[in-house]
């Protein structure tokens, strides 16, 4: 219990330290690698919590995906970010207004929560069996009950595809495109000519 | 059990079906066309009478509801999406911006809607926003060479991903506090009065869905939205994805949190007011009648929230007739501007529409019954949408509410006045193009509608927007 707790503190700690670097570090390089540290903690409080799989969905698809993206976003675009900067002074207060607002709002209700639990008749989450895995579990409700969300789902994503290519595919009209059927249907007859060339002319053409 | 589950979502299977077909389709054929727009109408319409016919009931662990209000609303969003593609047929055909997927994604953002309205719990919903908003942001950027287009697709996808961040994080605190996201569970959690943590989420949840509706202070996207998104889209826009975030408002609050009544009311009550002022008073100022339209809307979804929080049966009876009278009115205006067209160039501005009545008297009476049907002077249909709401407000003991509203309106009233002005007695610049014949046709047969057309429907309406909202029961 004692390592448990351990464990839980020193990745929390470094969670919301990392959290805190990404939002503050002027090179945008490094706020990805702090993001990164950040996922990787967070993963580790999940395993804490009992869910591996989800653990593991986050160092591969955010980390593993996501994040290099980012990474490649922020390398490959020639973005100013001194520029992006610039109005950072003019709405610094009333950024900081509804920051703190928003502040004081979930300290009070993180007090209240303390003080009085969240809620007394709410039901409460079940815990996975200890025989069956994450997966498992998931999988047994993924495709029965909850199979209209994940086809709906999947439908989000094909609008994300169509609409990435109704915006930015453009068909060029003097394009060379590499036709396989035109090229195995060359012959010798089609695909040459012989020239008979005079001495000292050249060729024309 | 699995196929009493798919028989509830037919209208979504046809529409999933058909966009998925019509897209391989189009792929292959590599243009859209005149038949192809025929298809995707005929898709929706198919979907919209599956709706009506298919079976009603709660499916998938509580993530489907199908009832009276549900059907209500998808006939009327899968109706006005049909609408919309028939005026987007020609008007885009004429700029030789016709592509084949905007069908697809006018099916796809239906589909979406369609999901909201029969959400029964907090994935679903999301995932409905999630499908309609993302086909929106795509039809708002869809001519991609405008800059002003592209601009509106820009802006509504940067403040849409900010608001569905404000969404779901509602949404993750009250399943953290009330420990499920079904509403009827939620509703468990709440029945005498939510606790802290619960409301801290409800009022984040109603942020995100007030900026799909465009209420203020959340409304800040919309003239610029509309003045750069095509015309017949933002006709689109105005009509089918409101009424579907107003109907899955009406549900969350409703159903999910009808045990705490007395708090959101006041912060719904609180978001309609300051719509119905900053619609009202931010429109004097416009001079593009897109511009001047998403002001407009802006009020009238501050209408249908104070039906809405008037509560109960009445109120969401109120705000269904509102939302579906104002539809019609919306529609037939944009789709007059889709018609309208001088020396090549879209008419979008008031001084534009100067001497239209000498030049086009059928049109300009149409626009002409949209905007006071909009003002909401009797006879036409505006008049009974908003004496409903109001009759529900006071009912409600809101009578103050109901007045400021009154008031609101009244100041409203200078722009559409203005407006018929300019088309009445000024004198135009110059000769107007033919219409195209359908949206001719669609413009007129609103205006009809608005009066006297409406009339007889309310006859029919009335009893069936009541049933709609019983469902809540």
């Amino acid at each position: 219990m004692a390592l448990q707790a351990i464990a839980f503190y020193l990745m929390a700690t470094v969670t919301i330290l990392a959290g805190l670097a990404v939002v503050f570090a002027r090179n945008p390089v490094h706020s990805v690698l702090f993001l990164i540290t950040a996922f990787f903690s967070a993963a580790g409080l999940f395993v804490l919590m009992g869910a591996e799989f989800i653990a593991m969905l986050l160092i591969v698809v955010y980390v593993g995906a996501v994040a290099v993206l980012f990474l490649f976003v922020v390398m490959m675009l020639d973005v100013d970010f001194s520029q992006l900067r610039e109005g950072f002074a003019r709405y610094l207060p009333i950024g900081l207004l509804v920051a703190g607002v928003l502040t004081i709002e979930m300290v009070i209700i993180a007090i209240n929560v303390a003080l009085h639990g969240a809620a007394s008749k709410n039901a409460t989450p079940q815990a996975s069996l200890p025989d069956v895995s994450n997966a498992e579990t998931i999988g047994r409700v993924l495709y029965t009950d909850y199979v209209y969300i994940f086809q709906a789902a999947g439908l989000v994503l094909l609008v994300a595809m169509i609409g990435a290519i109704v915006l930015t595919l453009r068909h060029k009209a003097g394009i060379k495109r590499q036709s396989i059927p035109a090229q195995n249907a060359r012959t010798p007859k089609t695909g040459m000519t012989i020239v008979d060339i005079k001495p000292g002319e050249g060729i024309s053409e | 059990m699995t196929h009493a589950n798919l028989s509830l979502v037919g209208p979504e299977i046809i529409l999933a079906g058909s966009a998925l077909i019509l897209l391989v389709v189009g792929a292959f054929r590599g243009k859209g066309g005149v038949v192809f727009n025929g298809l995707s109408v005929l898709a929706l319409l198919a979907a919209a009478v599956a709706a009506v016919v298919g079976p009603q009931g709660r499916g998938f662990a509580g993530g489907v509801i199908v009832d009276d209000l549900s059907t209500f609303a998808k006939v009327a969003i899968y109706l006005a999406s049909a609408v919309s593609l028939v005026l987007a047929d020609r008007w885009l055909a004429r700029r030789g911006d016709s592509k084949f997927e905007l069908p697809v994604l006018v099916i796809l953002a239906a589909l979406g809607m369609g999901v909201m309205v029969s959400a029964g719990d907090l994935i679903s919903l999301y995932i409905g926003v999630e499908l309609h908003s993302l086909a929106l942001y795509v039809l708002a950027a869809f001519r991609r060479d405008d800059a002003k287009s592209s601009e509106a697709g820009l802006k509504y996808f940067v403040l849409g991903a900010l608001s569905s961040g404000l969404l779901l994080y509602g949404a993750s605190l009250i399943y953290g506090f009330a420990g499920s996201t079904q509403f009827d569970v939620i509703a468990g959690a709440v029945n005498d009065g939510a606790g802290q943590g619960i409301l801290f989420g409800l009022v984040f949840l109603i942020c995100g869905l007030a900026f799909k509706v465009s209420a203020a202070p959340f409304h800040m996207w919309t003239p610029d939205v509309y003045e750069g998104a095509p015309t017949p889209m933002v006709g689109f826009f105005a009509a089918a994805p409101k009424l579907a975030a107003m109907v899955l408002l009406a549900r969350v609050l409703q159903e999910g949190f009808g045990g705490a009544v007395a708090q959101w009311q006041q912060v719904v009550l609180a978001i309609a007011l300051l719509s119905v002022f900053v619609g009202a008073f931010a429109g004097l100022a416009q001079k593009n009648l897109k511009r001047l339209w998403a002001y407009s809307s802006i009020a009238n979804i501050g209408y249908a929230l104070v039906g809405l929080a008037a509560g109960g049966e009445a109120g969401v009876q109120a705000m269904l007739m509102f939302m579906v009278l104002y539809m019609v009115d919306v529609t037939g205006f944009f789709a007059c501007l889709t018609a309208l067209q001088r020396d090549g160039r879209s008419m979008e501005t008031i001084d534009d529409m100067a001497g239209l009545f000498k030049e086009k008297p059928g049109l300009a009476l149409a626009m002409t019954a949209f905007s006071l049907s909009a003002l909401g002077l009797p006879p036409l249909s505006g008049f009974f949408a908003k004496f409903y709401v109001f009759k529900a407000a006071i009912d409600a003991g809101l009578a103050w509410a109901a007045i400021l509203a009154l008031v609101g309106s009244v100041v409203a009233a200078f722009y559409y006045l203005r407006l018929i002005k300019v088309m009445w007695f000024d004198a135009a610049p110059g000769a107007v193009e033919a219409p195209a014949f359908s949206a001719r046709t669609i413009a007129i047969g609103a205006a009809l509608f608005s009066f006297p057309v409406g009339l007889v429907a309310l006859v029919w309406l009335d009893p069936v927007s009541r049933a709609a909202a019983a469902a809540f029961g």
